[in-house]
């Protein structure tokens, strides 16, 4: 989802921990070690990396092309390769008929249905081009908070396992606890309170 | 430091107690609301308010929908011991608005719309424009993040007990 969109979502994070100085550079160097690149493995089915927000479909992090004012900006691609089901089903339905006529017997083993199957799904993948999907970042290096421009589930999760792979920096989502214990300036006693909260009766 | 999937679970009834505290402030005292944005002009709820009411494993939901929709529902689940899930807000700056919804279980933001801006005409415009349009989330994002805050420090203190839940019980009680 593009930042710039008429609508969009957010997810907030908090960051533990600082880059190594040389900040920009060591920066660059995690997005161009974990760029996106494509699926050249014909078995593969998703490939995930970091590319520029202005050149998405030709990530290029030279210089300081991800600096925005004070801000770090640039995106999540997932590449995502898939073969509709029943398409699955036409393949191994025709390779299966197939296998009867040449071997003349009546049917196929539990283990000839799955080998057909997977040499099915591998061809398939193999002609099928991936759809990539893009999530933009916008990264306030000064307050160590991350926007991450999507709610999906698997596309946050896939943006905390790459960021920790490239940056080594943990990504917290600011949930209703997160949000309390960490952006509310609570003091030692507070936090104790916070853990033992329990849901408020508005009713009775 | 809780772990994140056993803390999203067992607070998520914070979020969704912040979200009611919320509609409750909107409706009854706006002044809170100026303290966290002086730049506020108004806060009001939009086209949709979800509410969940909880029991053991099962979820009753209640949704309304529709820019002129009534919410004497809405309260009435309130009575009966829901809490808002889901809140859509517009808020007002000015002659700006912004649109959102939030969700209490998460505190995720969707269906984020700011005031509109010019779209960059070449390469040259792009980094105003994306820092204009960050500016404009950044507003919304620290009036939500006051916002929670003051709600925390409320919800922590002995006033809750004392004060807050009576005052929420005595509205819900009034506008149904």
């Amino acid at each position: 989802m593009s930042l710039l969109s008429s609508s969009v979502s957010i997810t907030r994070y908090q960051i533990q921990g600082k880059l190594k100085n040389p900040i920009l550079e060591t920066l660059a160097a995690g997005l161009k070690k974990n760029a996106i690149s494509e699926i050249d493995d014909p078995t593969l089915d998703k490939a995930v990396g970091w590319t520029s927000f202005e050149k998405p479909y030709q990530p290029d992090f030279g210089g300081s092309s991800f600096v925005y004012g004070n801000y770090l900006v640039f995106s999540l691609r997932i590449d995502r390769k898939s073969v509709p089901v029943k398409l699955v089903k036409k393949h191994v339905v025709i390779e299966s008929e197939k296998r009867l006529a040449e071997s003349g017997r009546p049917y196929l083993s539990r283990s000839e249905k799955e080998r057909i199957r997977d040499q099915v799904m591998d061809r398939l993948y193999a002609t099928v081009p991936a759809t990539p999907n893009l999530f933009d970042i916008i990264w306030n290096y000064e307050d160590s908070q991350l926007w991450f421009f999507s709610n999906l589930k698997a596309a946050n999760e896939e943006l905390e396992t790459l960021f920790l792979r490239s940056f080594d920096l943990t990504l917290i989502r600011m949930i209703p606890y997160t949000a309390a214990h960490y952006a509310a300036d609570l003091k030692d006693t507070e936090k104790d309170i916070l853990l033992e909260l329990t849901r408020t009766p508005f009713t009775g | 430091m809780l772990d994140i999937a056993v803390a999203y679970n067992r607070f998520k009834f914070l979020g969704e107690e912040f979200l009611t505290w919320l509609w409750f402030a909107i409706d009854q005292d706006p002044t809170i609301l100026r303290k966290a944005d002086s730049d506020l002009t108004s806060l009001e709820i939009g086209n949709r308010i979800v509410l969940e009411k909880r029991h053991k494993k099962d979820v009753e939901r209640i949704t309304i929908k529709g820019e002129n929709a009534g919410l004497e529902e809405a309260m009435l689940a309130l009575q009966k011991g829901a809490l808002v899930a889901e809140l859509n807000l517009v808020y007002r700056s000015a002659d700006q608005k912004w649109q959102f919804t939030l969700k209490g279980e998460s505190l995720n933001l969707s269906s984020i719309q700011t005031p509109i801006i010019a779209a960059p005409q070449g390469p040259e415009d792009m980094e105003g424009v994306v820092l204009e349009k960050i500016f404009l989330y950044d507003k919304i994002l620290q009036f939500i993040e006051k916002l929670y805050k003051t709600f925390i420090k409320y919800r922590l203190s002995d006033n809750w007990q004392k004060r807050d839940i009576a005052l929420i019980k005595k509205w819900s009680q009034s506008r149904a």
